[in-house]
């Protein structure tokens, strides 16, 4: 049985320090997710940020991140994905981790 | 003029907070970073809290810690589709006047041991990201750069204890980036509820607390485990696998913990509870053979960001505190013996950890990691053959024992082959032994 679950509800209960218009991931070619056969950013990121685009490529939006640096060990093989942290105080801020 | 400290610690976790608040005590100038705008805004943990190594380093934290239930019971369940096989250990003894292991939240804790430092004269700062290393011609470490204006800073040490991203570490070339198969992502829901509920359904009592570790079906075949514990108002629930099988899975991480939170199992004892707040993670999990260098010029690395973590008994904050505290006492002896912060000076470090539980553990289990990944039978054939094996035996009916035992071996057989029943045994014996 698996369920249909929106990431958006669950994320919707995070505090979030917004930078706004600093995303601190971001992914280097746009080429290369169009010829990226899995696209496992899209199923493995915990907050869904990675979506598939209308132009065989990947869309990064990184509002929900939780900044786990979990695409960043999937992609490393294509190396696409510029990964950093969000600048000190901004970003996730978790009340009970 | 740039400041200039003892000592840098970067990041406030278990491994930073017990190498700051050890500096601190012995009267070191400490200087710890931390990027969260407090101290746990970026942190999870399940979280069982171990008593041991923060009692070596603060003996009467039970005075104000801010613990939530200590642990009376440890249930590991198996589940199956719509079923569980179990065992349960449960003891008076633990309700002793010092317990041993305490379920916490993790953000209370963070902030409790900003104040233990503050008290120890150590000056920790929030809302700092560390960019970089500072390293001298000779590529000694000397200090970092932060992201504040003029945010440089130097010390005659820098403690690496910034978790298991490690970006500073591999930024330098200090450290590779993890592989797949060697760290695992969790993912984990807080969930409020009476606590009086919270009593009723797991049997215990105000204070006491029960702690559920699950492996099975809701993994879905992937390498990983699940949790459920008690905390005073709230349960947390969570799940984690290794990257590389939801690399090569289609699954996401918040489905799985979906499924889990609605297995027949598990949802009546979470039913009501209203979820405050979903956290991931990633967990070290590669184990000895994935330990990086853990010193240098100018350097050590700690905690989670030096590859310490026991998957096996979910031990991680425990190896952090302990790691932290190691690499602060070295810093202590090498001043008072006024030798420098050299890569030579600082193996003493490596030296103390080859000699504790965290090197010895971690050496222990160094082919498990590759077992489990290599082997996923583990996780997907024996969940259901197991379950099914214990329905057959319980359910009472007609059929005579012997009779019930051979379908048992049957069915195992069938999907796993003798000689791989007995291949397995023998390759968990070899990897725990
Ligand atoms: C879901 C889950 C359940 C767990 N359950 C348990 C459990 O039950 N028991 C147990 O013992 N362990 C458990 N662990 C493991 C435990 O949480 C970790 O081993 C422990 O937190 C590691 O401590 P650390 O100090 O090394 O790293 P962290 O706790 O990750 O701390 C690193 C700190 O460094 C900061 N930081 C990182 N980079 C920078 C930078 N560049 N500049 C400034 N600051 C920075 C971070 O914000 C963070 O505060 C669990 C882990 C997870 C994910
Ligand atoms: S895994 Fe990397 S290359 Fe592939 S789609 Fe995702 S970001 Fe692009
Ligand atoms: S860091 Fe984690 S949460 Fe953020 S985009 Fe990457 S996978 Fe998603």
């Amino acid at each position: 049985m698996t369920m249909m679950v929106k990431v958006e509800e669950k994320l919707y209960q995070n505090r979030y320090i917004v930078d706004e218009s600093r995303p601190h991931i971001q992914i280097k070619s746009v080429e290369a997710c169009q010829t990226c056969e899995k696209q496992a950013c899209t199923f493995c990121c915990p907050a869904a940020c990675y979506s598939k685009n209308e132009t065989g490529g990947v869309t990064l939006v990184t509002d929900g991140c939780l900044e786990c640096g979990t695409c960043r060990v999937v992609c490393q093989d294509k190396g696409n994905i510029a990964w950093d942290y969000p600048r000190g105080g901004y970003g996730i801020s978790y009340k009970f981790g | 003029m740039v400041e200039k400290f003892d000592a840098i610690v970067i990041g406030a976790g278990p491994s930073g907070n017990a190498a700051t608040y050890t500096l601190a005590k012995q009267g070191l100038k400490v200087l710890q970073l931390e990027r969260g705008e407090y101290p746990g805004a970026k942190n999870v943990q399940g979280g069982i809290m171990y008593a041991h190594e923060l009692e070596k380093i603060i003996p009467d934290f039970r005075d104000d810690c801010p613990t939530e239930r200590h642990i009376i019971e440890q249930r590991v369940w198996l589940l199956g589709d719509d079923n569980y096989v179990g065992t349960n250990y449960r003891s008076e003894a633990f309700n002793s006047d010092k317990p041993n292991r305490y379920t916490i939240i993790r953000a209370n804790i963070d902030k409790w041991w900003g104040e233990q430092i503050r008290k120890v004269g150590g000056l920790q700062i929030c809302e700092t990201t560390v960019t970089e290393l500072i390293r001298d011609a000779s590529g000694k470490v000397i200090g970092v750069r932060t992201d504040r204006e003029g945010g440089e800073i130097l010390a005659d040490v820098v403690i690496m204890a910034d978790g298991v991203n490690a970006l500073l570490a591999k930024r330098a070339g200090l450290q590779d980036e993890a592989a797949p198969e060697n760290v695992a992502l969790a993912v984990k829901e807080i969930l409020f509820i009476d606590p009086e509920l919270i009593q009723q359904r797991f049997g215990i009592k105000e204070d006491e607390g029960v702690v559920i570790e699950i492996m099975g079906k809701v993994t879905k075949g992937m390498v990983g485990t699940a949790f459920l514990y008690t905390n005073k108002e709230s349960l947390t629930i969570g799940i984690g696998c290794l990257i590389s099988d939801f690399k090569n899975g289609d699954c996401p991480p918040y489905r799985m913990l979906e499924d889990l939170k609605n297995h027949p199992v598990i949802k009546p004892l979470i039913e009501g509870a209203e979820m405050k707040e979903y956290a991931a993670h990633m967990i070290p999990e590669g184990g000895y053979k994935a330990v990086p260098q853990l010193y240098g010029d100018g350097w050590m690395v700690v905690g989670d960001a030096a590859h310490f973590n026991n998957a096996a008994h979910r031990e991680g904050s425990n190896l952090a505190m302990a790691s932290g505290r190691m690499a602060a006492e070295t810093v202590i002896e090498l001043k008072a013996a006024g030798k420098g912060f050299t890569a030579s000076n600082l193996a003493a470090y490596k030296k103390k950890l080859d000699d504790s539980f965290i090197m010895k553990d971690l050496k222990k289990y160094r082919e498990l990691p590759g077992i489990m990944h290599g082997n996923k039978q583990f996780f997907g054939a024996y969940p259901d053959e197991i379950t099914a094996a214990a329905h057959n035996w319980f359910t009472v009916d007609s059929i005579d024992k012997k009779t019930k035992e051979k379908q048992i071996m049957k069915s195992f057989i069938k999907r796993r082959s003798v000689m791989g029943l007995v291949g397995d045994a023998i390759k968990l014996v070899r990897a725990v032994r």
